[in-house]
């Protein structure tokens, strides 16, 4: 591997919320760690210099959730293709899940999807590995092995697990290795393979509703089992106002709990499906205005530590099909840093404070050493021009996925730069 | 009108202008006209992904009797077909230089996708989509209360049974408001209303006694036997107790009021044969009816000429 140069970032606006930098000023990177903030080290050389005059200097930003689709799925996308999709969105570490084809619950599949990604040296990638066995929801996975593997978390995703006596143990052997479990609480009976919020629009489109109770039943469950057992628990993807607001008295309570929400969650209401959009298709689904807003509050009072882009890149075929046939999920990563930037325009969030939610907050649910500038930590980090508009198109997105409700929309703000272990992997020309 | 897919984006002027076509169509019987050469040389395709008799029959007569070619395809499919193969049916047939897709399929959206890939010569006349709308249904059913009572605006209307399964109802619902109905009521028990149905512009009963009060138009819905195994009631024999149109629940309503029902009926599970059979029953009309309605339809979307002010495209 060819040296790190001696890089340095002059006059950008810096803003790493852990260590409460938030002021134009330099960062100086040599052997792929962050060597300097400010002024450079005694006798700095410089050997390459870029000029953030107005422009944000982030820590790479860490993505919670992205499924990269490999291996098994590599007409959906690969690895290769949405690493380079991460760093055109400025995020320098993902944890991927373990629902490809096979599923990752054996260290083998640890070992080769970071055996791709290393090759395709765009991104760090975190594993996600599954919480029971070939993820059926019978029986434990061998997460001793698995967390032996790297993997950093584990998780059923959204399939479905047994019983409640099969989770209380997946949820206390994933103690006994102190991996954190990722779980999304939907209740399946309740949610009755629906496939848009219960509301005034599932009635008028007749499509099958999933309740808030779906959500809230599930949370509800899980607390009680968390309270129990003392295991370190993060939500995943939290859709409704009621939900935020269990999450946040059981954070109030101290259980050893974390939630985030994704990114469209805090935009998207079930109204934007009104023309049977499959490109609106998610789970857990977009719910009412109301809920929009519960989960913003969320962000504000501190429910949330991490806001997802929840990536899942679909081949086209996938939304082309009668709404309830769609596959859910939307390509995600590259509009994740625009509309982070629209929340805080619309005073939702402060800049600092939403920086922080997709940097320092993922980094510490995930337990990796990401998502600030600390001087001799590694030198992960974007360059953003807060300014730029651009347009969502298949053109103007690098993933694979060019499935994204967001199409044809004006965004602000766009990554120029991305620096990964001190190199510069990308470089937006546009 | 190049499609016709739902009610609800039409206007009041609109669905009048579909029924007064449909009127010029019947003769004083109220039969349909024997045979027009309005669409001669056109292809109408009946593309039924979903079993039906009454509709695709009806829509077939009214094709021919102004003066279409017809083709009928049945498609037998399952949850698991794929949009591919749906869009891959649809451009195969296209391709055949056909004028017009009289779609009909289980699931809720499916006309609205086909319209929105379709070739742009071709037009698309949604027969029924899962759960979500029967507009030409509606139309058939608004034809024949307006063919009987005249004036909308006088008019109380129940629907009762099934609502939440219902794409009939979900199309009548919107007709009725559009065209100005008094009131319009639904009347089931909460397992099978959906979510939020007062704000589709509905009173909301469930008990079928003060639902049917004073009512001027009673509209029955089948109930399907499958509705036990999901728990939404416990079993027909409660359900007609509760909610089945017996002489006796029909006397609740306006002593002329008219009772309706999209067929095919369930005897003695929501209606007594002798309400369906009796005098106040006009399912049979509606049937007929039917096909002066599909006429009208498919006229005024395959024939721009046909188009009065009232429609566009």
């Amino acid at each position: 591997m060819e040296r790190p140069l001696n890089l340095e970032i002059l006059n950008g606006h810096l803003v790493d919320p852990k260590n409460e930098i938030d002021q134009v000023t330099n960062i100086f990177i040599a052997d792929g760690k962050v060597a300097a903030i400010a002024k450079p080290p005694d006798a700095w050389q410089a050997d390459q210099t870029i000029d953030a005059a107005n422009k944000l200097v982030l820590p790479g930003l860490v993505e919670l959730s992205a499924s990269l689709r490999e291996p098994g799925q590599e007409h959906k996308a690969t690895i290769q293709s949405e690493t380079l999709a991460a760093a055109a969105a400025g995020i320098t570490s993902l944890a991927c899940l373990p629902t490809t084809d096979p599923v990752v619950d054996s260290p083998a599949q640890i070992e080769l999807i970071e055996q791709l990604s290393q090759n395709s040296g765009h991104c760090h990638v975190y594993v996600i590995g599954a919480l029971t066995a070939g993820l059926q929801g019978e029986s434990l996975s061998e997460m001793a092995a698995l967390k032996a593997a790297g993997c950093v978390g584990v998780s059923n995703v959204m399939r479905p697990i047994k019983n409640s006596l099969v989770l209380r143990h997946a949820m206390e052997y994933a103690a006994s290795q102190d991996l954190t479990i990722f779980t999304y609480a939907m209740d399946r009976d309740l949610a009755n393979n629906g496939c848009i919020h219960e509301g005034l629009t599932s009635s008028r489109l007749g499509l099958p509703g999933i309740p808030a109770a779906a959500e809230t039943a599930a949370v509800a469950f899980q607390l009680a089992l968390i309270e129990e057992l003392n295991v370190r628990t993060h939500f995943c993807r939290i859709s409704t106002r009621r939900a935020a607001k269990m999450i946040a008295r059981a954070r109030y309570d101290k259980l050893p709990i974390t939630a985030d929400t994704s990114i469209l969650h805090l935009f998207l209401t079930d109204q934007d499906l009104q023309d049977f959009d499959g490109l609106c298709n998610n789970l857990p689904p977009y719910r009412t205005r109301d809920d929009r807003e519960g989960l913003r509050e969320g962000l504000q009072n501190g429910t949330f530590s991490a806001i997802c882009s929840d990536h899942q890149p679909h081949e086209i075929e996938a939304k082309l099909a009668p709404f309830q046939s769609t596959e859910p999920g939307s390509s995600t990563l590259e509009t994740l840093l625009p509309l982070i930037l629209e929340l805080v325009h619309k005073n939702i969030l402060s800049l600092c404070e939403g920086i922080r939610l997709v940097t320092q907050g993922p980094a510490e649910i995930l337990g990796i050493p990401a998502g600030n500038l600390h001087v001799g930590e590694r030198a992960d980090l974007c360059i953003v021009d807060s300014k730029l508009d651009w347009t969502v198109s298949s053109e103007t997105i690098l993933s694979r996925g060019k499935n994204t409700p967001l199409l044809g929309d004006q965004l602000t703000g766009r990554v120029t730069h991305t620096i990964l272990d001190g190199k510069l992997i990308f470089k937006n020309h546009s | 009108m190049r499609h016709f897919l739902n009610i609800r984006e039409l206007s009041s002027e609109q669905l009048t202008h579909i029924l007064d076509t449909a009127e010029s169509f019947t003769s004083v019987d109220g039969q349909a006209v024997k045979k027009v050469p309005l669409l001669r040389g056109k292809t109408i395709v009946n593309l039924f992904f979903e079993p039906s008799t009454r509709t695709r029959t009806t829509f077939e007569l009214a094709a021919k009797r102004l003066s279409a070619d017809v083709l009928n395809i049945n498609i037998a499919t399952s949850a698991t077909t794929k949009g591919e193969s749906l869009l891959d049916t649809l451009f195969n047939l296209e391709a055949m230089n056909t004028d017009v897709f009289i779609v009909r399929h289980p699931e809720s959206g499916a006309a609205d996708f086909i319209a929105k890939y379709v070739a742009p010569h071709v037009s698309i006349i949604n027969a029924g989509d899962g759960k979500h709308a029967h507009p030409t249904q509606a139309m058939l059913d608004m034809f024949t209360i307006r063919k009987l009572r005249k004036d909308f605006s006088y008019l109380s209307v129940a629907i009762v049974g099934d609502i939440l399964h219902s794409r009939v109802a979900r199309s009548q619902i919107e007709a009725l408001n559009i065209l100005g109905a008094k009131e319009v009521r639904v009347i089931a028990p909460r397992t099978l209303l959906p979510a939020s149905v007062e704000k589709l512009g509905v009173k909301v009963f469930q008990d079928c006694k003060q639902g049917l009060h004073d009512v001027d138009v009673v509209i029955m819905l089948r109930l399907q036997k499958e509705r036990m195994q999901g728990a939404f009631i416990p079993s027909e024999h409660e359900y007609f107790q509760l909610y089945g149109l017996t002489p006796e629940r029909l006397a609740l309503a306006k002593p002329d009021a008219l009772v309706m029902h999209p067929g095919p009926i369930n005897r003695g599970v929501e209606i007594s044969s002798e309400v369906a059979d009796g005098p106040q029953s006009v399912i049979l009309q509606q049937v007929k009816y039917g096909i002066a309605v599909r006429m009208a339809i498919l006229s005024l979307v395959i024939s721009p000429e046909q188009n009065g002010a009232a429609i566009e495209s």
